[in-house]
């Protein structure tokens, strides 16, 4: 591997562009199965293309046929997008329109406080049934 | 200063990651100085992120918070729907299949009742509120859902504007309690774990809230949730025009 990077050092940095791109390639097919799945549904809207990508990027890094595009330099180029999500994340809270969440009145504050209660207390419960359910079937 | 505006407008991208950059700097120190870490720095970072956007939407009128700025306009494609998701999908790198499916049904379930457990709380504040037409309270509680899912069904089903507008408001109240609360409740509901991480996001489903909300929590966490929180939307507006909107009508 050292030997590689002395002798090639130009070849093997360039590698970081085959993760990106494989990347790139996971989101486009689940965004396009998303919304050909929306389509199928007849709703407007992408259904589950970023988790349809995500399961593509999870195969490909656990399978050895894509191990050239997930090693070394090229994985390199995936763990540096991995990387940049929170800042991303704080990118996306400072355009979010807070102004209009705050402006709803008290009517929009309330469904929206409540559904996020409601919610959180129902995070235990599922998470019980999921714990639950493989126990369950180990004994028979 | 005509020259200070035309170099940072012209390279608004780059701005956006110096001034994230700064933005999360002073996150971490200060988590460190003022909470000696007990507050995640990317907790206060996205606090910060949302105040500005608060900020920006009252000077400038407009619905992109910081982005519309013109300086800070960078933020709008650095923090945008593309660079989101193309950042949740990298985070899967790595994931192991058998973590995804030790939570696999739990997860299917928790998005079915998660869009269902906030559209009958939305609904039920709608009529607590006066509203007694199906389509304004399907619409209402449609917003509960996410701010996609609200104006979606509303204009499906023809609900007034300002009804839309009050479900875009509801589910833009959601998104970012999520944003908030999240850390602070994490170790009472148990979310500490790939498996409960997963049904979590099927709950919240608010995409931009649960990628904030684990990110400031543990970003070991961010891929399971996003994963099933990714399904919530489309399942949404799946649901929301069409089941939902006849068993609202039904009653009234």
């Amino acid at each position: 591997m050292i030997n590689q990077i002395t002798q090639h050092p130009n070849k093997e940095k360039i590698m970081i562009i085959y993760g990106v791109a494989l990347l790139s390639v996971c989101l486009i097919l689940g965004m396009l199965l998303g919304e050909a799945l929306g389509y199928l549904l007849g709703v407007q809207a992408n259904v589950g293309g970023v988790g349809i990508a995500m399961l593509f990027l999870v195969f490909a890094s656990n399978s050895p046929y894509f191990k050239a595009l997930t090693e070394g330099a090229a994985g390199a180029g995936i763990t540096f997008w991995s990387a940049m999500y929170i800042p991303i994340v704080v990118a996306m809270a400072a355009q979010q329109n807070v102004a209009a969440a705050l402006d709803g009145g008290v009517l929009a504050l309330v469904a929206g406080v409540a559904a996020v209660v409601v919610s959180f207390l129902l995070v235990p419960v599922l998470s019980k049934i999921g714990r639950g359910s493989p126990s369950l079937s180990e004994k028979h | 200063m005509e020259i200070f505006e035309t170099v940072f407008i012209r390279n608004n991208l780059i701005v956006a990651f110096a001034v994230v950059g700064c933005v999360t700097w002073v996150s971490y120190y200060l988590a460190k100085k003022l909470t000696n870490n007990r507050i995640h720095g990317s907790a206060i970072a996205i606090a910060l992120g949302l105040v500005a956007a608060y900020y920006g939407g009252i000077t400038t009128g407009g619905s992109k918070g910081v982005a519309d700025i013109a300086l800070l306009g960078g933020i709008g494609l650095m923090g945008g729907g593309m660079m989101r998701d193309f950042a949740i999908v990298a985070t899967a790198f790595g994931v192991q299949f058998s973590e995804l499916k030790k939570a696999g049904v739990a997860g299917v379930i928790s998005i079915f009742a998660g869009v269902i457990a906030s559209f009958v709380v939305g609904a039920v504040v709608a009529i607590l509120f006066g509203y007694t037409d199906a389509a304004s309270i399907t619409t209402i509680g449609a917003g509960a859902v996410t701010y996609i899912v609200g104006p979606v069904t509303g204009e499906a089903i023809g609900a007034s504007n300002e009804v839309i507008t009050l479900s875009v408001a509801a589910g833009l109240v959601k998104s970012i309690l999520v944003m908030i609360g999240t850390p602070l409740v994490a170790k009472y509901i148990g979310l500490d774990n790939p498996q409960s991480a997963m049904v979590f996001g099927g709950l919240m489903g608010t995409t931009s809230g649960v990628a904030a909300g684990l990110a400031a929590t543990d970003p070991k966490l961010v891929p399971y949730g996003a994963m099933t929180a990714t399904f919530y939307t489309g399942i949404g507006c799946l649901l929301g025009p069409s089941i939902l909107f006849f068993i609202v009508s039904s009653i009234y």
